[in-house]
């Protein structure tokens, strides 16, 4: 970042008329490039103190034993945290979780957001107020949403769905009990789907009308066009709101807060972490847990990008 | 770049967490040298009782000119989080604090918490033999009081009168825990559950309950020598009984229902039983929120082999070692746990607005006894019963009842509590989830025997 932009100013540097001396010159370019650094530092400094130095201690906190309600215990352990991840039992659940939630979660909102954003990539009556309607979910705040699904949706006596469900001749479904995972799986994809939605239609109306008559002009169905035509067009925004969304649903944390508690296969990386610093109360701990999620998810997210995104790398290339 | 970006932000997240961990959240300072206008902080959990506190300090200021006392609420962890970082780095930000029974002790035990016995013996208008005699076992050690009693409370077993007769059914006033899973059966129908019981997986939620059951099987969470017994026969029978139950006449969906799911399910007239903290009842005959109001017979917690079973929790003040207007701060301390103030509370804000469960004398005030007919005097019988020393059938190193008092339980208690949600849902047995409990519990408990 700062290289790039104290070269332009080198640059747009005028040599001062008079001036024949080259070694002048060179130091007044010096001299300027010194005030252009000066200025960017500034700035520089101030984000990498926000964010490179409180990383670090989080690392170092990483290597202490720490227990909050014992502070004048509190020493250097060096890796000892980094082994009860490794050895506990709390780690390869947890991770195991966090794969199946949020990966089907992603699938569902990303099937169904492009559902909703084909049937809204038409022109109709009241088309505006539809598209406000379907994107409510996603401005909604994640615990507020939580409250909403555990009382007036999921509530085995006065819930709607299981009001639907009995209305349909079927039993209620005691949701948080006998499938919390399912349970979070749905807020979440009812949660992102407005999202997912948002940069597929966005994707679907950038595409050429032109093409599409032309497809069938050459006698194309709606089906054949959408899947020779849409979707390549659509390859890099359903990459782009899945690689988003991925991100996003790796945090959620309020639905597992506040309807599930963690139990039956629901606790994920950042509940785990959670529970471990605000209920365990140690804060060694939970910095080990937060430095090993962060590593593997940068891991994962490179491999993501390098192999399943190469739009990224190659982005004009199609 | 966007991986690396990506980075920054997750660790700016973390290192954020950390920062709020480490407790720098703190606001407010006492101010002002001897002699000054003195300015107590007061932190506090944000309950409704607290709030009422708030909007009558002015009484207080009004009484002791020169001292100004300062409120600021927070959450649970938060207050937590705060206070431990205060007193560990001996800032002294806070005069007051609200401490939970489960950590006046611990605090105590730390020299975290001002001995107040002298300050309160020595004045006889206080009254310190007034407060209910559980409640002030809980929050002494090795016979120093290290807080104030606010508002405390038990657990009962509450029943509704006329689902009860229409089954022809009676309920004792110390009923059994047979005699009360036979009538939820009877009373189980597809309209109402027979029973409410807490299933939200927490310490504070299906622990609460849950140990109490345990216990009055013969149950404990450790033996004298902190020998973790999570696997022990009797553990494992008091779960298995609470368990069956619910899966046999409980209400649906359990796990999603702690104190305020079965509140409302009893208020709807959804659940024919519940066994619930005490302060419920006042919540229960209030006919603008309750269907119930009138209908509802209040009894002793169910027992098995032991004579009591209610649980005993009370919210407390307590003045923390690095206080620096101690005097002022045990003055205000007192003040909101003395006879005037309930007087005051109840001629300003009403009297089921007194806060119940710290003081005898409050259960002879005539208004209240008025007020609180239909569940004032169980929650006195019961709060008076209870014994905080030994709750089981055998001794125990710390004074509690539903909790251990020691810094690991609230993890201990809330990784066992997710694993027997996991047996409610069917999804493991209990002596599967109880043979992985146990050793969660006896890591913490070796940390003891240090």
């Amino acid at each position: 970042m700062t290289t790039a932009s104290i070269a332009p100013v080198r640059q747009r540097t005028p040599v001062p008329p008079g001036e024949e001396s080259g070694t002048a010159t060179r130091l007044a370019l010096k001299k300027k490039g010194r005030q252009a650094r000066a200025l960017v530092m500034p700035a520089l400094i101030f984000s990498l103190v926000l964010t490179q130095v409180p990383f670090l201690v989080t690392i170092v906190f990483s290597m202490l034993q720490w227990n909050q309600l014992r502070p004048s215990e509190i020493k250097f352990n060096w890796f000892e945290n980094y082994a009860v991840v490794f050895t506990g039992p709390d780690f390869l659940p947890s991770l195991m979780s966090t794969v199946v939630i949020t990966g089907s979660s992603v699938v569902l909102s990303l099937l169904l957001g492009l559902f909703f954003a084909v049937l809204l990539d038409r022109k109709f009556m009241g088309r505006g107020l539809a598209r406000t309607l379907m994107i409510t979910p996603f401005l909604i705040m994640p615990a507020a949403a939580a409250l909403l699904w555990k009382w007036s949706m999921l509530d085995v006596n006065v819930g709607m769905v299981n009001w639907a469900l009995n209305a349909l001749g079927l039993p209620s479904v005691a949701w948080n009990t006998d499938l919390p995972v399912v349970t979070i799986v749905i807020l979440l994809t009812w949660q992102y789907t407005p999202f997912m939605m948002l940069i597929l239609l966005a994707g679907l109306q950038s595409q050429s009308r032109e093409v599409l008559e032309a497809a069938s002009v050459d006698g194309a169905g709606p089906w054949r066009t959408f899947q020779w035509m849409t979707l390549p067009h659509l390859r890099q925004y359903i990459e782009i709101s899945t690689l988003l969304g991925t991100i996003m649903m790796l945090q959620a944390f309020d639905p597992i807060a506040i309807m599930t508690k963690g139990t039956g296969g629901t606790k994920t990386l950042s509940y785990l972490l959670y529970e471990r610093a605000f209920i365990g109360l140690d804060v060694g701990q939970a910095a080990a847990f937060g430095v090993v999620t962060v590593i593997i998810t940068i891991a994962v997210a490179s491999i993501a990008l390098r192999t399943l995104f190469k739009v990224f790398i190659n982005g004009g290339d199609r | 770049m966007l991986v690396k970006k990506r980075a920054l932000v997750m660790g700016a997240g973390l290192a954020i967490t950390a920062v709020l961990l480490s407790g720098c959240s703190g606001a407010g300072a006492g101010a002002g040298a001897a002699g000054q206008d003195v300015t107590l902080t007061l932190a506090t959990v944000n309950n409704p009782q607290m709030k009422d506190m708030e909007s009558l300090k002015g009484t207080f200021e009004k009484e002791n000119p020169g001292i100004k006392v300062n409120f600021v609420q927070m959450e649970e962890g938060d207050l937590r989080a705060a206070v431990t970082a205060d007193v560990a780095s001996g800032a002294g930000q806070y005069d007051v604090v609200t401490v939970g029974a489960y950590e006046v002790p611990q605090w105590g035990a730390q020299g975290w918490l001002t001995d107040l016995t002298p300050a309160l013996t020595s004045d006889a208008a206080y009254d310190v033999g007034d407060i209910l005699p559980p409640v002030k076992t809980a929050l002494s050690v090795d016979g120093k009081q290290y807080a104030v009693p606010f508002y405390g409370e038990s657990s009962i077993l509450m029943y509704n009168k006329e689902m009860f007769a229409a089954a022809g059914l009676t309920m004792s006033n110390n009923p059994t825990w047979q005699e009360v899973a036979a009538a939820a059966k009877t009373l189980n129908t597809p309209d109402h559950a027979g029973i409410c019981l807490r299933g939200k997986p927490g310490w504070g939620d299906l622990f609460a309950p849950l140990t109490t059951v345990v216990q009055t099987f013969g149950g404990a969470w450790y033996d004298n020598n902190w020998n973790a017994q999570v696997n022990s026969p009797a553990f494992t029978e008091g779960v298995n009984f609470y368990v069956d139950l619910l899966k046999s006449a409980g209400e649906k969906d359990p796990v999603s229902n702690s104190f305020t799911e079965c509140l409302n399910q009893l208020s709807a007239g959804k659940v024919a039983m519940w066994y619930d903290a005490s302060v419920a009842a006042s919540i229960l005959e209030d006919p603008t929120t309750s269907k119930v109001a009138g209908k509802m017979g209040y009894v002793h917690a169910p027992v098995y082999k032991t004579k009591e079973s209610g649980w005993l929790w009370s919210w407390n003040l307590a003045v923390p070692a690095t206080s620096k207007h101690a005097d002022a701060a045990v003055k205000f301390a007192k003040w909101a746990t003395s006879k005037e103030y309930q007087q005051l509370v109840g001629t300003t804000l009403g009297w089921t607005r007194v806060p119940p469960g710290a003081r005898t004398s409050t259960y002879s005030i005539p208004e209240y006894k008025t007020a609180a007919a239909a569940f004032a005097p169980i929650t006195l019988e019961v709060m008076n019963a209870v014994n905080p020393v030994q709750p089981g059938l055998n001794p125990q190193p710390w004074v509690g009842i539903q909790y251990v008092t020691i810094p690991e339980f609230q993890d201990v208690g809330n990784q066992v509590a997710q694993l027997v949600a996991d047996a409610i849902a069917g999804r493991t047995t209990v002596e599967e989830a109880l043979a992985k409990g146990q050793v969660i519990a006896q890591a913490a408990g070796d940390k003891q025997k240090k």
